[in-house]
Order: structure tokens, then C-alpha cells, then sequence
């Protein structure tokens, strides 16, 4: 909120300074009633009120620094014909426009609103539907996409675009906003220091939320809810992974979140709630879990191999089928004080630490691993038993994947 | 009253009845005899349906029993153990069967005769063997139906029960009931009967009056006309 | 046969084993709301007793019902009622005291939990369903086992395997068989092996409220279709009923040519 307020002053002061701003309005029976025409007359911070109506027009260049307002949702139409808008000068901010139909290609990926080496720019309360991608920021700094709603309708993945994508851009800040059905909802590739905060992310072929080769990026306080996969993060560095939900990714390969090659992440205080499987990890080091609720997934965590120091201190494992699958006898991982709510220890001293310790993975969680169909036999009396006999004596499971200060109680922050 | 053509029955390998025919006519107390073992209950329950024949047909009152129920509600049934559901009391059991078979008035006529009303409230599983077989009588007797057949009727009864009993059997007797008897106690059979069947080895082996068969056997006594037989067969 | 039925239901109502049966399902009930107030974690060990105990509970029951009104039994063959309808309400005096100590044993403290107004209503539901179902279904067939062994002993035996074998055993044979054929297709194969096991059935149509994220984690196809929507709980609600219906009908056709 401050960035916003402290970026709309410097745009006020901007135009200020420069005394002979001017405001071009766009309608229908204006003098003007192309965009494109009202930018080509344009002086540098002017502004451009987009009055209500249809403008079919694509292709628009924002070549100089204009703040484009549009005032009750005029609908700007590209006909499927290409790119809707691109700004490639800093200082733009565009403003409460509803764009629709990007046009689709399998060679270019045309955009809504595409920023290209720009700074300092906003992209604040547009409306985008039938899309390709939505908006798109290419080596640009700076700038802020700030409550947004991308509707897209995507069915496979080969022919969708994302619904907000950054690519070589640094210090941009998303925020509420509302994407769904397109295939990455958010999608981060080679963007650092970004922070993505307080958006919902729904319905999404592929993932809510996607980085690659992305570091030091913080998304906390955000919804994702029935895609593909909640989250994905591939080949990351210091990504900080803060308060947020992910429910209800259902699939055979779906996750709330997806850890694959990244490093010294921090992940506290999020909610993971009946996904098929809570997070997948694979090859991720030094990475903290603490304070995570993992409720009525099919599996908490999948540990597929790789993983060496991750430390999962303080959660919550509720009601979820399998807490922890690991595919290997080895483990170099830390378990401690976390709540089980499938521990069936007791607490004679009464100091809310279990006296025996708790073993996480269940012998049944390999047969799965390698029989998929042998889950229909899950919570079955024989399963029970053979999965005790293997607490006692562990002979699949790494034998010192313990967490050996389980809690008793639900553990509150 | 009752017809039995050619009844078979076997237990699985064990030959219980091997083709009994039989004519029990309408009035008269009609006793069957045999040693333990001859089939006498597994003939009385093939009547009665609760035993269903490998082979032979059964007519009872003109009908023919297989796949039918209903033709039991014309037969009052005392069965040889009076075990009954040890939960329920004297007087429930009662008001049950009458729930079961159509209401009645004879059960408190009948009560009064076996001096049962003390134990109306107790449960069946704390009565005494005697009082039980009292219970069953009473259960037996209250309906009002042209054919009786009693197995074993006089088990655990006392001097007067039995007296009550057999006054009981003649005074239906006198209103034109056909009666099927069995009984180990000769006397009994030789005070009620009017024609007596004895069965041997799953076969009628006599049929007629008991003076009839002491002449058979050439005894003076009834007791000894049945051991005889029963020598003569197994030496 | 609603007399009969009648009679045997009092008769089960006064015998002291409905209300041991009712009093365990009521301290369990109390034990599990009330002394750890986790409603989910209660439905849960709830399955397991469910599915583990009432089976059991409903042969021996059954059995032992069976045994012990043999005199009854054959008080009532000897009155004019057909035999179907003496052993069908029989049949039903057991299942439905049973069914009713377990609805009102487990009901009653999760009414006065305020379970009405709680999310978790519909898993309980389900739960008493099953329930009943199972009891239904073991009750069948401990009277079929009871109805084909004169000897006691030996009817208590073979009870107790049956439980025994379907409880416990079948589900080993069956993992055993799917690792086993691990390369082939299974799907089709898990789903018909859980159909022909009734506690099986019961457990997987408890699965499809709890454990729904873990068994979408599965690609086949079918079972995506059996999970994923109404479909599976039509089917083993059907197939449940067919496993009532097929033990009555065999134990109806057995009391018809048996000899008392």
C-alpha cells in the first residue's frame, strides 16, 4: 500500500513538474475516438480517460510515459488478432480497462498488457477475459500489477497462456489479484526479489503459482485452490513461502506444492488442506517448515529422494492419510515437536511431549509407492497390522525418521 | 384325519423311516409305540412339517402338507421338550401364541386345572421341568382343534397333574378329537389308547388294538406283549 | 412374520447382551466426543471399530441368537406359520436390535454433542449406514452358518473364521495378489476384489469421505470414475444391498429343507 501511495505521488509530482500535462479523453462521439489515435497526439504524463464503450483495436503501443484510465470498464476488443497492449517506455499506468480476446498463436505468445523493458510502471484494476496470456513482463523493474482479474478459458496446456508472467524482471509487486482458468496462474521465470501477496489462484491447468529459476522471492497470504498443482517451485533460491492456503489440488499428479531443485527456502505458517498430495519435495536442501498446517491431504509430504537438511519443526499433520512417504531407507531430514494427530503415544509426565517417539512413514505408504492399486486397501485391519509390526521393527522405512518430541496437542502460534 | 403313503427319511446316511404307511382315522386316541430311536418323533414331526420327507406323501384333514402352514392351525402340537424362551414370562408366552393363533378363553379354564397361576409372572427360564411341561399343556389344550398330537405328554408331571391330564385328554376325547400319542410310560398308553402304532426300525411293525397285540404276542399284559417284541427282534 | 419379528425383537430387547452391546457403543460414543474433542479423529477410530466390530458383533450375536432359540424355533414351527417368515423375522428381531444398540449407542452422544449443527454429520451418517449394513449382512450369514451345523461348536467356529477371514485374512490374499500382478492393469481387479468382500465395500465407501485427495492419486481410469464421482458410492451401496439379499435368500431356501 505504501509502494502504491509513494508511486502515485512521484506520478502526481511527475506531472506536475512537467506543468503542461494534459488530459485526452477517448470516446465514442469524442474528437478522439481511437486509443491509439489519443496516444499518438499525446505529450509524455499525460493522462487518457477511456470513456465507456467497445474499441476494437490491437496492437496498441504505449511508447511514452501515460497514465490510461478507463472509466466504467470501457472494453477494449482485439478480435483474436494479437496482442492487445504493449507499453515499452517506463512511467506507464494503466487503469480500470476491460480487455478481451487476445488473439492465439503457437509461434508468439501475444499478451494483453505486455511491459517490455520498462520501469516503474502499474497495472491496476483491469479486467482481462478470453486470453492467451494475460499480462506479460518482459525485462522490465519496478512495477506493480496490483488487483487484477484474469479470466481466462484454457482447456489443455499446449494452446493456453499464463495468466500473469514475468520474465527477467526484478522488484515487481502482485497483489490481489484474481486469476483463474489459464494454465500458470503466476509464473516467474528468471524474476528475483518479487513479491506476490494476498492474490487467489484458482482452477488453473497447470500450476497457481510458478517460479523457475527464480530467487529470492516472498509470496505469502495467497489462495490456491484446485489447479493442476497449487504451487511449483523449480530451481529457485531463498524463496520465503509465507501464510498461504492451498486446498483441494485433486489429481494423480497434483500437489498443493511442489519443491523440485531449491534451496534455503523458508515455508511457515501455510495451510495445507486436502490436496491429494500437501507438498512433493525432490532434491531440496536447507529448506525450514515450521508452523504449517497439513490437513486431509491423501499425503502431507512426498519425499521423493535427495532431500538433505530440511528441518520440519512445529506443524500440524492432521487427518491426512499418509503423513510423509519417502521412497529411500535413507533420511537426513529433522522431525521434531511437530503435532501427529495419528500418534497414538502417551504423555506420563505430562510436559505435552509424547514419551515414545513417532515414526511418520508407514510401511503401507511403499506398498502404494510401488503398487498404486493397493491403496483401495487403506485403513484396512490387515493393513493396520502389518504397518505395526514395522513401527516396532523397522525393516523399509528409515529407521531414524523420528520425530522424537511429538507434541500431544495441536500446536497453536 | 391323517395319511401317510410310503414316508421315507433319512438323516444323512442314517434311515430313520423307510416307507410308513398309515391311516389315522377320525375320533379315538391313536398311541405310537417303538423303542428309543424307532423314528416315533421324526413321524410325529413329519405331520407336523417340521421334518420334510426324503420320499411319500402326507395328508392331513384332506390336504396335502407340503408347502402349506396353514393347515397346522386345525392341530394343537405338545412338543417332547418344553424348553421356551427363557426371557419371557408364563403369562407373555401365553398372550404370544394367542397373538399367534387367534384368542382363546380356554387358557384361564386351564390354568386353573394346573394350578398355575402363581408362576403367571415368572420367567420361563426359572420355572422347574414339571411346571414347564404344565405350561405346555396349557399352551396345547387352549386351542380348540380337531387333531392333538402330544409327544411325550406325561415328562415330569406329578400324581395329580397327570390325573388332571388324562381327564383332560378323555373329556376332548368325548368331543369327537383325534389324538396322536406317544409315550414310554405303558400304562399311560394302555389306559388312553384305542389303537396303537408300533414302529420298528423305521417300519409299521404293528397297527391295531393293545388286545389285538396281546394276542399276537401271546402275552398276558401289555407291557410284556411290547418287550416281547422288541426281544424276539433283537436276539 | 411382523409378529414373529415382534417377539423376537422384545425378546432380544430384555436379554442383557443388547444392552451390553448398547452400553459399549454409548461409552464409546462419550469417550470419544467428550474426553477428546476432535470430531474428526472420533469418526475415524469410529470407522475402525465400525468395521472391525460390528461385524464380529452381528456373527457372534447372530449365532449365538440362533443356538439359543432353537426351542423357540421349533415352538413356532409347530404353529401355523410358513417358514420364511418365522425365520425372516427372526432374522430381522436380531439385525434390528443390533442396528438400533448401534444407532442409538453412537447417536445419542453425538446428538448431545451438537453433531446437527457440526460439518461432520454426513460422515457419521455414513458411518451408521455401513454400520447397519454390516450388521445386516453378518447376521445373514452367521444364521446361514448356524442354520448348517447342528453342532454348536462348530457353528461358533466357523463364525468366527468367516469374520476372521474377512476381516483380516482377505485383505492379506488380496495385497498379496496385487503385488504379485503389479505389471498388469489392476484397477478393474482391486475395485471386483473390494466388491466381493462386504467389509471391504463398507471401508471403501467410508474411504470415499475420508480419504478422497489419497485415492484420486491414482491415474486409472476406472478407478478415477468409481472415486472421482457418485458413481462409486451408487455401486457399493448396491453391492451392499446385494450382499443382504443373498444370504437371506440362501438362508430362507435352507430353512425350507431343513428338518427341526
Amino acid at each position: 500500500m505504501k509502494k502504491i501511495i509513494i508511486s502515485l505521488i512521484i506520478i502526481f509530482y511527475a506531472s506536475v513538474l512537467n506543468v503542461k500535462a494534459d488530459t485526452i479523453e477517448v470516446c465514442s462521439t469524442c474528437n478522439i475516438s481511437k486509443i491509439k489515435e489519443a496516444i499518438t497526439i499525446s505529450k509524455d504524463y499525460d493522462s487518457i480517460l477511456i470513456k465507456k464503450g467497445t474499441y476494437k483495436e490491437y496492437n496498441i503501443i504505449i511508447d511514452k510515459p501515460l497514465t490510461i484510465i478507463g472509466v466504467n470498464y470501457p472494453i477494449i476488443d482485439g478480435e483474436n488478432k494479437g496482442e492487445i497492449i504493449t507499453i515499452i517506455s517506463d512511467n506507464v499506468t494503466i487503469d480500470g480497462l476491460f480487455v478481451i480476446n487476445v488473439g492465439t498463436s503457437y509461434t508468439e505468445d501475444y499478451a494483453a498488457i505486455r511491459v517490455r523493458k520498462s520501469k516503474n510502471f502499474v497495472i491496476q484494476n483491469v479486467v482481462l477475459e478470453k486470453l492467451f496470456f494475460g499480462i506479460y513482463l518482459e525485462k522490465s523493474r519496478n512495477g506493480k500489477v496490483y488487483h487484477n482479474k484474469i479470466i481466462g478459458n484454457a482447456v489443455e496446456e499446449y494452446n493456453s497462456g499464463n495468466g500473469i508472467q514475468l520474465w527477467y524482471s526484478q522488484n515487481i509487486e502482485i497483489e490481489h489479484n484474481y486469476i483463474e482458468h489459464v494454465r500458470d496462474g503466476i509464473y516467474l521465470e528468471f524474476s528475483n526479489n518479487c513479491l506476490i501477496k494476498n492474490n487467489v489462484s484458482a482452477n488453473n491447468i497447470r500450476y497457481g503459482l510458478h517460479f523457475m529459476f527464480s530467487n529470492d522471492d516472498i509470496y505469502q497470504d495467497n489462495t490456491f485452490e484446485n489447479n493442476g498443482a497449487g504451487v511449483a517451485v523449480m530451481f529457485s533460491k531463498k524463496i520465503t513461502m509465507l501464510n498461504n492456503i492451498f486446498k483441494e489440488n485433486w489429481g494423480s499428479a497434483s500437489y498443493g506444492l511442489l519443491l523440485k531443485e531449491i534451496n534455503d527456502a523458508e515455508i511457515i505458517g501455510n495451510i495445507f488442506e486436502e490436496n491429494t498430495i500437501g507438498i512433493n519435495i525432490e532434491g531440496t536442501n536447507r529448506i525450514n517448515y515450521k508452523n504449517n498446517n497439513f490437513i486431509r491431504n491423501g499425503w502431507a509430504m512426498k519425499v521423493r529422494g535427495a532431500c538433505y537438511a530440511n528441518k520440519f519443526l512445529s506443524n500440524n499433520f492432521l487427518y491426512n492419510s499418509f503423513d510423509i512417504s519417502y521412497n529411500s531407507k535413507l533420511n537426513d531430514n529433522e522431525f521434531d515437536n511437530n503435532y501427529w494427530s495419528n500418534y497414538s503415544g502417551y504423555d506420563l509426565d505430562k510436559d505435552g511431549i509424547g514419551d515414545v517417539p513417532y515414526r511418520p512413514v508407514k510401511l503401507f505408504s511403499y506398498i502404494v509407492n510401488r503398487t498404486p492399486e493397493t491403496i483401495i486397501l487403506l485403513r484396512s485391519l490387515f493393513i493396520d497390522i502389518i504397518d505395526f509390526s514395522e513401527r516396532v521393527s523397522p525393516v523399509f522405512t528409515p529407521d531414524n525418521l523420528l520425530d522424537n518430541h511429538p507434541s500431544i496437542k495441536k500446536i497453536e502460534w | 384325519m391323517v395319511i401317510i403313503e410310503n414316508l421315507h427319511k433319512k438323516f444323512n446316511k442314517n434311515i430313520v423311516l423307510s416307507g410308513i404307511d398309515l391311516n389315522i382315522n377320525e375320533g379315538g386316541i391313536f398311541a405310537i409305540l417303538g423303542p428309543n430311536g424307532s423314528g416315533k418323533t421324526t413321524l410325529i414331526k413329519s405331520i407336523l412339517g417340521m421334518v420334510i420327507p426324503n420320499k411319500g406323501t402326507l395328508t392331513v384333514l384332506g390336504k396335502n402338507i407340503k408347502h402349506n402352514s396353514t393347515y397346522r392351525n386345525k392341530i394343537d402340537y405338545l412338543p417332547q421338550i418344553a424348553n421356551f424362551p427363557s426371557n419371557l414370562k408364563v403369562k407373555e408366552l401365553i398372550k404370544m401364541i394367542k397373538d399367534l393363533r387367534g384368542n382363546t378363553l380356554e387358557d384361564e379354564h386351564l390354568i386353573n386345572l394346573f394350578k398355575l397361576e402363581p408362576f403367571l409372572n415368572k420367567k420361563l427360564g426359572n420355572l422347574s421341568g414339571g411346571t414347564k411341561q404344565k405350561v405346555n399343556i396349557v399352551l396345547t389344550f387352549m386351542f380348540d382343534s380337531p387333531l392333538i398330537i402330544l409327544d411325550e405328554p406325561t415328562t415330569g408331571l406329578d400324581p395329580i397333574s397327570l390325573i388332571r391330564l388324562k381327564e383332560l385328554i378323555q373329556s376332548e376325547k368325548a368331543k369327537g378329537k383325534t389324538f396322536i400319542i406317544t409315550s414310554h410310560i405303558m400304562s399311560f398308553v394302555e389306559e388312553v389308547s384305542d389303537e396303537i402304532v408300533f414302529i420298528l426300525e423305521g417300519k409299521i411293525y404293528f397297527k391295531g388294538s393293545i388286545n389285538e397285540l396281546k394276542t399276537k404276542t401271546n402275552q398276558p399284559d401289555f407291557e410284556h406283549a411290547i418287550a416281547s417284541i422288541l426281544i424276539n427282534n433283537h436276539a | 412374520m411382523l409378529k414373529i419379528l415382534k417377539y423376537s425383537f422384545y425378546d432380544l430387547m430384555r436379554s442383557r447382551w443388547s444392552y451390553v452391546y448398547f452400553a459399549f457403543y454409548l461409552i464409546l460414543g462419550i469417550v470419544l466426543l467428550f474426553l477428546n474433542t476432535d470430531l474428526s479423529k472420533a469418526v475415524i477410530t469410529l470407522m475402525n471399530v465400525i468395521i472391525v466390530l460390528v461385524p464380529l458383533i452381528g456373527t457372534i450375536f447372530g449365532v449365538m441368537y440362533y443356538y439359543n432359540s432353537k426351542e423357540f424355533t421349533e415352538l413356532l414351527l409347530a404353529q401355523p406359520l410358513n417358514r420364511s417368515s418365522i425365520f425372516l423375522g427372526q432374522y430381522l428381531g436380531v439385525a434390528l436390535s443390533l442396528s438400533m444398540s448401534l444407532i442409538l449407542g453412537l447417536g445419542l452422544p453425538f446428538v448431545f454433542y451438537g453433531l446437527f449443527k457440526s460439518n461432520a454429520i454426513w460422515d457419521f451418517s455414513l458411518l451408521l449406514i455401513t454400520g447397519t449394513f454390516l450388521t445386516l449382512i453378518f447376521t445373514a450369514l452367521a444364521f446361514n452358518i448356524a442354520l448348517s451345523n447342528e453342532n454348536k461348536i462348530k457353528g461358533f467356529g466357523y463364525a468366527i473364521l468367516l469374520w476372521l477371514f474377512l476381516a483380516v485374512i482377505y485383505d492379506g490374499l488380496f495385497l498379496m495378489s496385487l503385488v504379485l500382478f503389479e505389471d498388469y492393469p489392476l484397477d478393474k481387479l482391486s475395485l471386483f476384489g473390494t466388491m466381493l468382500n462386504p467389509i471391504d465395500l463398507s471401508r471403501t465407501l467410508i474411504l470415499l469421505k475420508l480419504d478422497i485427495s489419497a485415492l484420486l492419486g491414482y491415474t486409472g481410469a476406472v478407478f478415477k470414475k468409481f472415486f472421482g464421482t457418485n458413481f462409486g458410492l451408487i455401486v457399493s451401496i448396491i453391492m451392499l444391498s446385494v450382499w443382504v439379499i443373498l444370504p437371506v435368500f440362501r438362508m430362507l431356501n435352507k430353512a425350507k429343507k431343513k428338518d427341526f
